[in-house]
């Protein structure tokens, strides 16, 4: 069942589910967040619609800066505001920023310790007939590998406002990940959000497997719970919001009441989310782990519901995670 | 500000301390860059001791000036220019490049605090002076007094990001931002116009919108003067094109690729060998050249 503490939206299984993209949430998060703080400035390379800086664009074109099609000088650019005392919130695809501009953001950003969010829009495979080039699913490795990065991976567009809102003080480089599509509304307003906590969405008596699931795919496992449980199959299921700092005390009491765990991501499976878990559960807490994400491919054209099946990472998929981990010792 | 007689003896005795200073740092580390820092002396000097508004006692006073090296390796100028202007003992920079060392071998904030970024990769510096100015210019407007300089290498102009920076300070009219580029037209693997040609330099700035001004890089006079032209022209950047002799002050040094990345002691050795390569330099540096008959005088 669903955690009721959480306050989690009652109607998220329903055919008719308010669906609003991620990224719409970090728009409104960010005009919040320029209200609140004088000192928070958007940079956009070349995307401010699409990633949704509009918002924060019209209302305060004064700190706004358009930087054209160069992402490099995006993110170096947004180090020297940072030097000045600026928080500065730099968008683009993901693809481009963080992938394009990887060393900028280590050296100028990181390495420095500067106080930049880098937000990655269009993340995952479900940006859809784009195709592949504009598919990142391999951002979550680069990011979270590089020191002092903060990591995280909203599920819906409510936790990406509540996201952007926390990045702002952090006081650290913060990589936030998000999507293209409109996804399944999860959370309510009230539900909590903190970064580099862990929340159990779905709940069981005796739980068999963990599924660990982060950004929109979370929907996904939350569909298979519901599933299994009808098949008399118990699990629970986690929301991994922030990838780093991993919440590894959530984690490891998961892996001892379960055993058995599934990681879910729209994500290369080399390097990302399920990879930090497996760090994690092999030095604290050995146990079986199935890694449902991309499986060394690149992507291609489709629809996003086409291309969450084809590379595995739909409710039939993580069903058979379970059903195959069940048989594991 | 006009620079008195006594203040420009004043400058280049300053000048020449900063070059041993520094040569003395690199004998002692065994590794770094001899020929970049030797060659940016004289516009250090000009910097540190004439025309940046900081104060070292206060490093992070907040109306300072900001001063951003883009190529990190040239950073014993930086160091050197910084302990003999008071920021830190000048005895320490005979740490440099040693494990420990607030002087890491290209400059790293984690290590000393006052610098104001850490750098190495090359062709970013310019950027982050442009961010350092756009953050002015939103708090104080396009009237600004305070300035950011950016010391950029010519070769580091061959990396797409330097003009992606340039066509952002043109573009946002950043009167706040002063770029000097040593031209002094090598690089690690040879001469820049063969490695690849940067000529017209100066056209493809003022292409950028950029208010341009090309100097003798070792005539602190001029240097002086470009700084305080720099400071009357609104509406756009400055880049001041300071035409520089690598290894300047050691004859034997200058104008030599070879010397970018050694210390003396490891480089070429058919003018000096390795083992008195440090020696002559101090000698000429110690003498002028030669124009002192004494070290001792």
């Amino acid at each position: 069942m669903l955690n009721p503490n959480l306050k989690l939206n009652e109607k998220m299984f329903d055919k008719d589910v308010e669906q609003i993209p991620i990224r719409q949430g970090f728009g409104e998060g960010l005009l919040e967040a320029g209200e609140k703080n004088l000192q928070v400035v958007g940079l956009c390379a070349d995307l401010t619609e699409s990633t949704k800086m509009n918002l924060f664009k019209d209302k305060f074109p004064n700190r706004f800066i358009q930087m054209g099609v160069a992402e490099q000088n995006l993110a170096s650019v947004a180090s020297g505001l940072a030097a000045m005392g600026k928080i500065p919130f730099i968008s683009s695809y993901a693809m481009f920023s963080p992938g394009r501009n990887w060393e900028q953001i280590r050296t100028t950003i990181c390495y420095n310790n500067r106080p930049v969010k880098i937000v990655g829009s269009h993340a995952g495979v479900s940006v859809g007939p784009d195709g592949g080039t504009h598919q990142a699913i391999e951002d979550i490795a680069i990011t979270r590998v590089i020191p002092r990065m903060v990591v995280i991976s909203p599920c819906d567009s409510l936790e990406a406002k509540k996201a952007t809102l926390a990045s702002v003080d952090t006081g650290t480089p913060v990589y936030l990940r998000l999507a293209r599509e409109k996804t399944p509304v999860m959370t309510t307003t009230e539900t909590p959000f903190k970064i580099g906590e862990a929340q159990i969405f779905w709940q069981s008596t005796k739980p068999q497997v963990g599924i660990i699931a982060t950004g929109a795919l979370l929907h996904k496992a939350l569909l298979s719970a519901k599933q299994l449980e009808a098949s008399g199959i118990e699990v629970e299921v986690m929301n991994l919001g922030t990838i780093k700092p991993l919440d590894e005390k959530a984690i490891v009491t998961l892996a001892k009441k379960t055993g058995k765990i599934i990681t879910v991501e729209e994500h290369q499976i080399r390097g990302g989310m399920g990879s930090a878990v497996a760090e994690s559960l092999a030095k604290n807490y050995p146990v079986p782990i199935e890694f449902i994400g991309v499986d060394d491919q690149f992507g291609q054209s489709g629809t996003p519901e086409e291309l969450i099946e084809y590379y595995g990472m739909g409710v039939g998929s993580i069903v058979k995670a379970v059903n195959k981990i069940l048989k594991r010792q | 500000m006009e620079i008195t007689d006594e203040k420009l003896i004043e400058l280049k005795e300053k000048a020449n301390d900063i070059r041993i200073s520094l040569i003395e740092a690199l004998i002692k580390a065994g590794s770094g860059h001899t020929a970049g820092p030797l060659g940016m002396a004289d516009i250090f000097t000009t910097l540190f001791f004439h025309t940046l508004n900081h104060d070292p006692k206060k490093p992070d006073w907040a109306e300072r000036d900001r001063l951003v090296l883009s190529n990190g390796h040239i950073c014993p100028v930086l160091y050197s220019a910084m302990a003999h202007a008071g920021y830190f003992p000048v005895e320490e920079l005979k740490t440099l490049r040693q494990f420990g060392s607030r002087l890491q071998g290209h400059p790293h904030r984690d290590f000393l605090p006052m610098l104001e970024t850490s750098s190495g990769p090359l062709a970013s510096g310019l950027s982050q002076a442009v961010g350092m100015a756009l953050a002015d210019k939103i708090d104080h407007g396009l009237t600004s007094k305070r300035r950011i300089y950016a010391l950029l290498s010519d070769g580091e102009l061959e990396s797409g990001q330097s003009w992606e920076a340039a066509m952002l300070g043109g573009k946002e009219r950043l009167h706040n931002l002063v770029a000097v580029v040593d031209r002094n037209n090598i690089q690690i693997d040879g001469y820049t116009e063969e490695v690849m040609p940067l000529e017209s330099l100066s056209d493809k700035w003022r292409a950028w919108n950029w208010n341009v001004i090309e100097i003798d890089g070792h005539n602190i006079e001029e240097i002086a003067d470009a700084f305080e032209q720099a400071k009357t022209v609104f509406g756009k950047p400055t880049v001041i094109i300071a035409h520089t002799i690598a290894g300047k002050g050691v004859e034997e040094f200058e104008q030599d690729y070879r010397w970018h990345g050694n210390p003396p002691g490891k480089g070429p050795t058919d003018k000096i060998p390795a083992d008195k390569q440090g020696e002559v330099a101090l000698a000429e540096l110690r003498t002028l050249g030669g124009k002192i008959k004494s070290e001792h005088q």
